[in-house]
């Protein structure tokens, strides 16, 4: 038995990867109910890192008795349901037990709040719908408590440096030497190439916070804090809205003409051009929204499948190959974070040129 | 017989590979033959990738 698992041992070093899968296959034939757990519980894991949540939790594991601890902060839940209703999410204890507000009572399923009564009941229809009212929740969640917590960084950091500028007579000191040059580059290599010199400077607030606000929800996406702001498709769709406003605000003539009436085209091609490039206007900011949100979710959903893989595998080849791949992916995505700030704010700034262009006939 | 998802997904990334590689061979050929223009060329690039990669994603999504 131990000079099997030797040579196997030995053969996974000369073929890491085929190695590492068969050794993978002995061990589920030696506990098979374990490893199918193990499975469950890693997609449970990974949808939840993914999801926004009602408490900020740094990690959880299971006592002796089988009960679950948690180990973070419970934050503030502030629904509206007739009237202002308030509680800390420490009274769901994880969905595990019923919130009680006065008379009412609030239950948490599936990452959801519902409302029910003292049994905490949840009714289905036939497809498994949940039956119970949902009252509007604006509660601070933790992607909440991450986009505050990036803008009061972000208001520090660039005000002092603003104010830097005043004292020291237009020389940036401390971070301030790091940001001025990126800065810089958005303005020189993003507004005005894509928008031009004319009218660059109105937009250039905007995309200024739009690539400092995706970088840094981003970066801190990376930490173990294990937020996920900008791959939850709310953030990224209010992001886009914001350009999408912009830019059919700011349109000038020419932008609404070009795409009513396509110049330089056959009559009964404008007529077919129109409804194209009017969708065309819906599709652009769609596209933003999809991209920022498919990119960090896949890059986060990539990661946690290659740390979760350590469990899976259980041996040090396995372990040591699926730990050398989360690191590569890790550095690949502190690029990634940086990379899609900057495809949001060129691909803006190049929305809002289109909105300014003028044609030189 | 049903054809499993899973290949759906295999497709996609032969598909978005094809794209990207196809989109970083040009940029590749383009600084060959104008590096001076290598700036320009690369923002360009990132831009392409960056819409092959988009419908890439939003079809894994759909998967």
């Amino acid at each position: 038995m131990l000079s099997i698992s030797k040579k196997k041992y030995f053969l996974s070093l000369v073929f890491i990867l085929f190695g590492a899968f068969s050794i993978r296959a002995q061990d589920k034939k030696e506990n098979s109910t374990n490893t199918g757990n193990t499975k469950s519980e890693i997609k449970e894991y990974i949808n939840h890192h993914v999801l926004d949540s009602y408490d900020f939790d740094l990690l959880s594991y299971t006592k002796a008795d089988e009960s679950k601890v948690y180990v973070g902060v419970p934050l503030p839940i502030i629904l509206w349901d007739g009237g202002l209703v308030i509680f800390s999410s420490s009274n769901f204890n994880h969905g595990e037990s019923l919130a009680q507000f006065g008379e009412k009572y609030y239950k948490l399923y599936h990452g959801k709040i519902y409302k029910t009564d003292s049994s905490g009941k949840i009714s289905y229809d036939i497809k498994q719908h949940v039956l119970n009212k949902a009252p509007l929740d604006f509660s601070i969640t933790k992607g909440v408590v991450s986009i505050i917590f990036v803008s009061i960084i972000m208001f520090v950091l660039f005000r002092n440096l603003a104010n830097s500028y005043k004292k020291n007579g237009m020389i940036a000191n401390g971070l301030g030497r790091f940001f001025e040059p990126i800065v810089l580059y958005v303005r020189d290599e993003i507004a005005i190439p894509n928008i031009g010199i004319k009218y660059y400077k109105r937009y250039m607030s905007y995309l200024l916070t739009l690539f400092f606000f995706i970088w840094f929800c981003n970066m801190i996406g990376l930490t173990p804090l294990g937020i996920n702001v900008t791959g939850n498709i709310a953030v990224t769709f209010c992001l886009a809205l914001l350009t999408f406003i912009i830019t059919n605000v700011t349109g000038k003539k020419e932008y609404w003409k070009h795409i009513f009436w396509a110049p330089g085209v056959p009559l009964p091609m404008k007529f077919l051009l129109a409804p194209i490039e009017l969708l065309g206007v819906l599709i652009k900011p769609f596209s933003l929204m999809i991209r920022l949100y498919a990119n960090i979710s896949a890059g986060h959903i990539v990661m946690m499948t290659l740390i979760s893989m350590i469990f899976i595998f259980r041996n040090w080849v396995g372990s040591s190959m699926s730990f050398m791949l989360a690191f590569f992916i890790s550095i690949i995505e502190i690029l990634v974070a940086l990379l899609q700030a900057y495809i949001f704010t060129i691909l803006s700034a190049l929305y809002f040129g289109f909105a300014v262009e003028e044609q030189d006939h | 017989m049903e054809i499993p998802a899973i290949v759906g997904g295999g497709l996609i990334v032969i598909g978005v590979g094809i794209g990207v590689g196809g989109i970083g061979r040009g940029a590749m050929e383009a600084i060959g033959r104008q590096p001076e223009a290598y700036g320009k060329i690369q923002t360009a690039m990132l831009i392409g990738i960056a819409f092959v990669e988009g419908i890439g994603f939003a079809a894994m999504f759909v998967l």
